[in-house]
C-alpha cells in the first residue's frame, strides 16, 4: 500500500525534525541510498535540473534573439546600465551564498539554523527584485520605455522574466519554509536541495544577462 | 518491507466524481483525458479540412455559414487553423501526452509518473490552450489567416494586414505560449519518470521502444518549446506593446505608414523553426516507437538491431536540432548558412533509413499476423518511405528554390506528419484498447477503417507532387490569378474526392471506438501475447498498476521465439525457472 | 480472443496488402517515367535551370530506386512471412547490415547534398556579373512594382533611404527629388509587368513594402522571398524569349493568390521598344 511505505518511513525518525541515524544504501546516507527517499530525492532533482535547462532554453532564444537584433537593425542606441544592478547582482550572489549554507544546516544540523539562514535568502531575495523595480524607475526617468528603442526593449524584457523567474523562486523559498515535508523533514531537505539548485541557476542566470547587456550594448 | 519508488509518492485511490475523471492524479486518466482531447481536435481539424477542400474543387461552391462563398480570407482562416490544430492539439498531444502518459509509467514498472500533481496541471493547461485556440473562431475578425507559422509581420502589424489579423491573431499567440508552458510541464514528467522510476531490473536497454521514443521525445521538447516560448513573448510585445523585434520601418499599408523601425522578420522564422522543425519530430517519433513494438509483437519477432533503433532514435532528435534552416533557403537568410542547413539536414535521412531497414528486418523471418493494430504498422512503415523519401529533395539547396512555397511541400508533410504519424496512433489504439477498457475492439471494423484509409490517404497526397512538381505555389485559395493554375483543377478536384471519402472512413473507426467501450468483447489480460510489463497485469489496470508491489523485470522487452521455449513470447516479469521449455 | 497460429484469412489480407503496395509502387513510378508530369513540368529557359532539372532528376533516381526497393521489400516479407504456424527466426539483427547501410546512405544523401550546392553557389555565392541589367522589384499587398535605374545604372535613394533618421508620415517610398541619380530611374508601378532582354544577365533586387512576399517564375526554377527591411539580389540569365508567369508565392494576405504578373523576355529590339512605351506612358 502506498501509505505504508511513507509511515513506516515516518516511525523512524524524529518528528522534530533532527537529523536521524544513518539510514539507506550500504555505507552512504539516506541521499544515496537506495530507499525511498533516496530515490525520491533523485526523482526531485532530476525534475529540476531538467527544468533548469528548458529554462536556459527560454532564455538562449532572447539572448540570440538580442544578439541578433543589434546586428541586423540600424537603430541600435546603447542604453546605460542604472548603476543599482551591480549592487542587486551582489545581493543576488550573496542570497546563494545563504541559501546554500541554509540548505547545508539543514542537512546536518537541524531545522533551527536553516530557518535562520533561509529567511535571510528569501529577504535578499526580495531585496533583490526591488531592486530591479528601483532600476527600472531610472530608466522610466530617463524616458526609457519598453518600446522606446531595441536596446532598452530587450532590457525590460530579459529582466522581467528573469524577474518572473526569480519571483516563482520566491514563492518556492516560501513554501520550502511554511509547508515542506511537515513533519517529514527529509522532504524538506529535498525540497531546499531542489530550490537552491535553483536558486543558484537564477543567480548564474542573472550573471549572464548583466554582461550580455553590459558588453553587448 | 520492500518500498516502491512510485509507491513513495504515489497517492491513494481518488473518491468522488471530480477527483476521479475531473481534476485526477492518475496518469491513465490522465491519459485518457489528452487521447480525448485529441481525438475532438482531430474531428475539427477534418472539418476545417473538408471546407477547405471544397472550396478548392469549387471555388464558387456555396455552403450553410457561408452563403456567399468561402471568401479568401475564410480559406485562408481555414488553412491557418487547421494546421495549428492538428500540429499542436492532435499531433503533439496524443501520441506523447495521451499514450505516452498511459503506457510509460505502466511498461517500467512504475505506479504513476514522478510528479503526478504536475501531470494533472499539464493536462488542464493544454486544455485552457485549446479553448483559447478555438475562441479566435468566434472573436470579431475571426481566426488569423498567416498560416501555423504565422510569419511577420504579416502577423505583428494587426487587423490592417487582413481579417483576423487582431484579436483572433492575439489569442492564437497566447494559446501557443500557454501550450508551451504545458508541453515543458509534461517533459519534465516524462523525463524525471523514465530516469528514476523504472523497476528492479529494466536498465535503459531493456526499455521498449515505446518508452525509449517517449523519453526522447520529451527531450526534445524540453529544449524546443522554451524558443517558441520566447518567440511568442516577442511577438506579443510587437503587437500589443509597440516594440520592433521583428517588424522593420517604414512599411506603408493602405496608405498608412507603420510606426516601427528596426526589427527583423527573419529572426521570427529562426525563433520559429528551431522550435518548428524539432516539432516534428515530437510529432513522429511516438508513431516510431509503437510501429517498432508492434511490428515486433506481430512477427513474433525481436526488434532487429535494437540498440541500432535507440541510436537512430536519439540522432533523428539531435540532427533535428541542427537543420532548422531548410525551411528558411529563400528566406533572405545567408546562402552560406544555407549551404550548411542543406549538407546537414541531408544526414537525417540515415537514421531513417536505419530505421526503416530494421522495420523490413523485423518482419524478415517473422511469423505475420495481420490483426488492425499489425495492419496500420505496416502502413506507417509505407507511408514513412514515401513521406520520408520527397524530403530529399527539398533539402537541397539548389532544387528547393523551385519547391519550396509549393503543393510539393504540403504532400511531404502531409504523408509524413498527417498521415504515418496518424496511424502511429491509429496503431496505439488499436493495440492497446484492449489494456485501457478490457474489452476489444472490433477486427473486421478496424480492417475496414484500414484499407479504405491507406488507399485514401495515397489518393490524396501522391497527385499532390505532381501539382507541386507543375509550381503550384500553397496557401492558394484558388487559381484565379494564374493560367497555368487552371489545368491542374481536375487534379484539385480528384483529391478533394479522395478526401471526403478517407474523412468519412475516420466515423468507422470513431463508431468502432465508442461502441467498443461499452460493447466490444470482453478482453483477456494478454490478448496479443505480447511481452512488455503492461500485458501481465489486469485490463483495464486498478489506480496504482501494480497493485503495491514493484515488479522485476528478467529480460528485454522483445523475447519472442525463443529457441527451446514453449511459447513463442516470453513477458519481461516471468522470471527465469518459470519459463516453460520444450 | 486468443490469437492462434496460422490465422486463417491471413493469406488474403497478406495478399491484398503486398498487392496494393506493389500496385501503388508501379503507378507511382509510371507515372513519373512517363508524359503526364512532365507535361506539367514547364520547360526551363536558363542554363541553371536546366542544371537544376539535372540534379533534381539525379535525386529522382536514387529516391526512385530507394523508394521501389523499400516498398516492394515490403511486400514481399508481408507476404513471404505470413502466419502459416511457422515459428519466426529468433535473431536481434545484424550488425555487419547495419554498418552496412548507414554507411551507404549516409555516403549517397551527403554526396547528393554536397553535389546540390554547386548550381546554389553559382546563383547565390557569386555576385552578379557588373554588366547585368538591374531591375528593383518591390512586393506590397497585393501586387508588384519595378523600377529600372535608367541610363546612368544607378538607383536614386528613396526617401527614407536619402534620410533615414526622419520619421515619414507620408510616401516614405518616393524617389527623393534631391537625388540626381534617381532623375532618370523609371518606376513602373503596382500591377505593371516587367521585361528582361534575353541572353543578357539580370539581377533582381528584391524588395517589400508592407508584409513578406515571394517571387517566383517556374521556368526561371527560382524564387526569392521579398522582405521588408531587406533587398535582396537574385540573378539570372534568360535564354528563351517568351512571357512567364510571375506567382507570389509567400502567404501576403487574402490577396496573396492574386498578385500574378509577368516577365517578358524580349530580344534587345523589342526590349527597347518596350522601354520606349514605357517611357512615354
Amino acid at each position: 500500500m502506498p501509505g505504508a511505505a511513507v509511515t513506516d518511513e515516518l516511525e523512524l525518525l524524529n518528528a522534530g525534525g533532527g537529523p536521524p541515524a544513518d539510514r539507506g544504501g550500504a555505507g552512504g546516507d539516506w541521499r544515496e541510498g537506495p530507499g525511498a527517499f533516496g530515490r525520491e530525492r533523485r526523482m526531485y532533482l532530476t525534475g529540476v535540473s531538467v527544468a533548469l535547462a528548458a529554462i536556459l532554453m527560454f532564455f538562449m532564444a532572447l539572448a540570440s534573439s538580442y544578439i541578433v537584433r543589434k546586428g541586423t537593425g540600424t537603430d541600435w542606441q546603447p542604453i546605460e546600465m542604472p548603476r543599482i544592478l551591480w549592487l542587486n547582482t551582489a545581493v543576488l550572489l550573496a542570497s546563494s551564498i545563504t541559501v546554500e549554507v541554509a540548505r547545508r544546516k539543514l542537512a546536518q544540523v537541524g531545522v533551527g539554523e536553516f530557518r535562520n539562514w533561509w529567511a535571510i535568502t528569501t529577504a535578499l531575495g526580495t531585496l533583490f527584485l526591488g531592486g530591479q523595480f528601483v532600476a527600472w524607475r531610472v530608466l522610466a526617468d530617463q524616458g526609457l520605455f519598453l518600446a522606446t528603442n531595441p536596446s532598452s526593449s530587450f532590457f525590460y524584457v530579459l529582466t522581467a522574466s528573469h524577474g518572473a523567474h526569480l519571483l516563482i523562486g520566491l514563492f518556492a523559498l516560501l513554501y520550502v519554509a511554511i509547508r515542506a515535508g511537515r513533519p517529514v523533514w527529509r522532504r524538506r531537505a529535498i525540497a531546499a536541495e531542489g530550490v537552491a539548485i535553483y536558486w543558484h541557476f537564477l543567480d548564474g542566470l542573472w550573471v549572464f544577462l548583466l554582461l550580455l547587456l553590459n558588453i553587448g550594448r | 518491507m520492500t518500498t516502491h519508488a512510485g509507491a513513495v509518492h504515489a497517492h491513494e485511490a481518488p473518491k468522488g466524481f471530480i477527483r476521479k475523471y475531473i481534476f485526477s492524479l492518475d496518469h491513465k486518466v490522465i491519459g485518457k483525458q489528452y487521447i480525448c482531447l485529441a481525438l475532438f481536435s482531430a474531428f475539427v481539424g477534418m472539418f476545417l479540412s473538408v471546407l477547405m477542400r471544397l472550396r478548392l474543387a469549387d471555388p464558387t461552391i456555396k455552403l450553410p455559414f457561408f452563403p456567399e462563398g468561402i471568401l479568401p480570407e475564410q480559406y485562408l482562416a481555414l488553412v491557418t487553423m487547421h494546421g495549428t490544430i492538428m500540429v499542436f492539439m492532435v499531433l503533439t498531444t496524443a501520441p506523447q501526452s495521451g499514450f505516452g502518459n498511459y503506457f510509460l509509467p505502466i511498461q517500467i514498472g512504475a505506479a504513476d509518473m514522478a510528479f503526478p500533481v504536475l501531470n494533472m496541471l499539464s493536462f488542464w493547461t493544454t486544455f485552457l490552450s485549446m479553448v483559447v485556440l478555438m475562441a479566435a473562431f468566434f472573436v470579431t475578425g475571426g481566426a488569423p489567416l498567416g498560416g501555423w507559422t504565422a510569419y511577420t509581420p504579416l502577423s505583428a502589424l494587426g487587423e490592417i494586414t487582413g481579417p483576423g489579423q487582431g484579436l483572433g491573431m492575439t489569442l492564437w499567440v497566447i494559446a501557443i505560449a500557454i501550450f508551451c508552458g504545458a508541453s515543458l510541464m509534461g517533459a519534465i514528467n516524462f523525463i524525471a519518470t523514465t530516469l528514476d522510476l523504472r523497476a528492479r531490473g529494466l536498465s535503459l536497454m531493456r526499455m521498449p521502444l515505446t518508452v525509449w521514443s517517449w523519453f526522447i521525445t520529451a527531450g526534445i521538447s524540453l529544449l524546443a518549446f522554451g524558443v517558441l516560448l520566447a518567440a511568442g513573448i516577442l511577438l506579443l510585445l510587437d503587437r500589443t506593446a509597440a516594440t520592433s523585434f521583428f517588424i522593420p520601418g517604414n512599411l506603408v499599408l493602405t496608405d498608412k505608414v507603420i510606426p516601427h523601425k528596426g526589427g527583423s522578420p527573419i529572426l521570427w522564422q529562426h525563433l520559429f523553426w528551431f522550435f518548428g522543425h524539432p516539432e516534428v519530430y515530437i510529432a513522429i517519433l511516438p508513431g516510431m516507437g509503437v510501429t517498432s513494438h508492434v511490428l515486433s509483437t506481430f512477427s513474433r519477432k525481436p526488434v532487429f538491431g535494437y540498440r541500432a533503433m535507440v541510436f537512430a532514435l536519439s540522432s533523428i532528435a539531435f540532427l533535428g536540432f541542427i537543420v532548422w534552416g531548410h525551411h528558411m533557403f529563400v528566406s533572405g537568410m545567408s546562402p552560406y548558412v544555407g549551404l550548411a542547413f542543406s549538407v546537414l539536414t541531408m544526414t537525417i535521412g540515415v537514421p531513417s533509413a536505419i530505421k526503416t531497414f530494421n522495420w523490413l528486418g523485423t518482419l524478415w523471418g517473422g511469423e505475420i499476423r495481420f490483426t488492425t493494430p499489425m495492419l496500420f504498422a505496416l502502413g506507417f512503415v509505407s507511408l514513412f518511405v514515401s513521406g520520408g523519401l520527397s524530403g530529399l529533395f527539398l533539402a537541397q539547396t539548389s532544387i528547393d528554390q523551385y519547391l519550396h512555397d509549393t503543393y510539393f511541400v504540403v504532400a511531404h508533410f502531409h504523408l509524413i506528419m498527417g498521415v504515418a504519424a496518424i496511424f502511429g496512433m491509429f496503431t496505439a489504439t488499436y493495440f492497446w484498447f484492449p489494456k485501457m477498457f478490457g474489452r476489444m475492439m472490433s477486427e473486421s471494423l478496424g480492417k475496414l477503417h484500414f484499407w479504405l484509409s491507406f488507399v485514401g490517404v495515397y489518393a490524396i497526397f501522391m497527385p499532390m507532387h505532381f501539382i507541386g512538381l507543375a509550381g503550384h505555389p500553397r496557401r492558394y485559395a484558388d487559381g484565379s490569378g494564374a493560367a497555368f493554375l487552371a489545368s491542374m483543377d481536375p487534379v484539385h478536384m480528384f483529391m478533394s474526392v479522395a478526401a471526403f471519402i478517407t474523412i468519412a472512413a475516420q466515423f468507422i473507426f470513431l463508431f468502432n471506438l465508442v461502441w467498443s467501450i461499452w460493447k466490444g468483447k470482453k478482453a483477456d489480460i494478454n490478448p496479443w501475447q505480447a511481452t512488455t510489463l503492461e500485458w501481465s497485469i489486469p485490463s483495464p489496470p486498478p489506480h496504482d498498476n501494480f497493485a503495491g508491489h514493484e515488479p522485476t523485470v528478467y529480460r528485454g522487452p522483445y523475447e519472442f521465439s525463443v529457441p527451446g521455449v514453449a511459447d513463442d513470447f516470453i513477458l519481461q516479469t516471468t522470471p527465469p525457472d518459470k519459463v516453460v521449455k520444450c | 480472443m486468443v490469437l492462434k497460429k496460422g490465422n486463417s484469412g491471413s493469406t488474403a489480407t497478406a495478399a491484398i496488402l503486398a498487392l496494393l503496395i506493389v500496385i501503388l509502387t508501379l503507378w507511382t513510378v509510371y507515372i513519373f517515367v512517363t508524359k503526364p508530369i512532365w507535361s506539367w513540368f514547364p520547360p526551363a529557359i536558363n542554363e541553371i535551370g536546366h542544371e537544376i532539372d539535372r540534379q533534381f532528376m539525379r535525386t529522382l533516381v536514387i529516391t526512385g530506386v530507394i523508394f521501389v526497393l523499400a516498398q516492394l521489400g515490403l511486400a514481399w516479407v508481408v507476404f513471404r512471412y505470413r502466419s502459416r504456424g511457422q515459428r519466426a527466426t529468433y535473431s536481434h539483427g545484424n550488425n555487419v547490415m547495419e554498418v552496412f547501410w548507414t554507411l551507404a546512405t549516409l555516403i549517397m544523401f551527403v554526396g547528393l547534398g554536397i553535389y546540390a550546392q554547386r548550381t546554389w553557389a553559382a546563383v547565390r555565392l557569386q555576385p552578379a556579373p557588373p554588366d547585368a541589367m538591374r531591375i528593383e522589384i518591390i512586393g506590397q499587398q497585393f501586387k508588384w512594382s519595378f523600377r529600372l535605374p535608367g541610363p546612368d545604372g544607378k538607383f536614386g535613394k528613396y526617401k527614407f533611404e536619402a534620410h533615414p533618421e526622419q520619421e515619414f508620415t507620408r510616401d516614405p517610398w518616393v524617389v527623393d527629388a534631391d537625388d540626381p541619380d534617381g532623375k532618370d530611374d523609371l518606376v513602373l508601378g503596382p500591377g505593371s509587368v516587367f521585361a528582361v532582354v534575353v541572353n543578357q544577365p539580370v539581377e533582381l533586387l528584391i524588395r517589400s513594402k508592407d508584409v513578406t512576399h515571394s517571387f517566383f517564375v517556374r521556368e526561371l526554377r527560382l524564387k526569392q522571398d521579398a522582405v521588408p527591411g531587406m533587398t535582396i539580389p537574385l540573378q539570372f540569365t534568360a535564354t528563351v524569349p517568351g512571357e512567364y508567369q510571375v506567382v507570389c508565392a509567400e502567404l501576403c494576405g487574402l490577396g496573396h493568390h492574386l498578385m500574378g504578373t509577368f516577365m517578358k523576355v524580349l530580344s534587345q529590339a523589342d526590349y527597347d521598344a518596350w522601354l520606349k512605351d514605357m517611357t512615354a506612358e
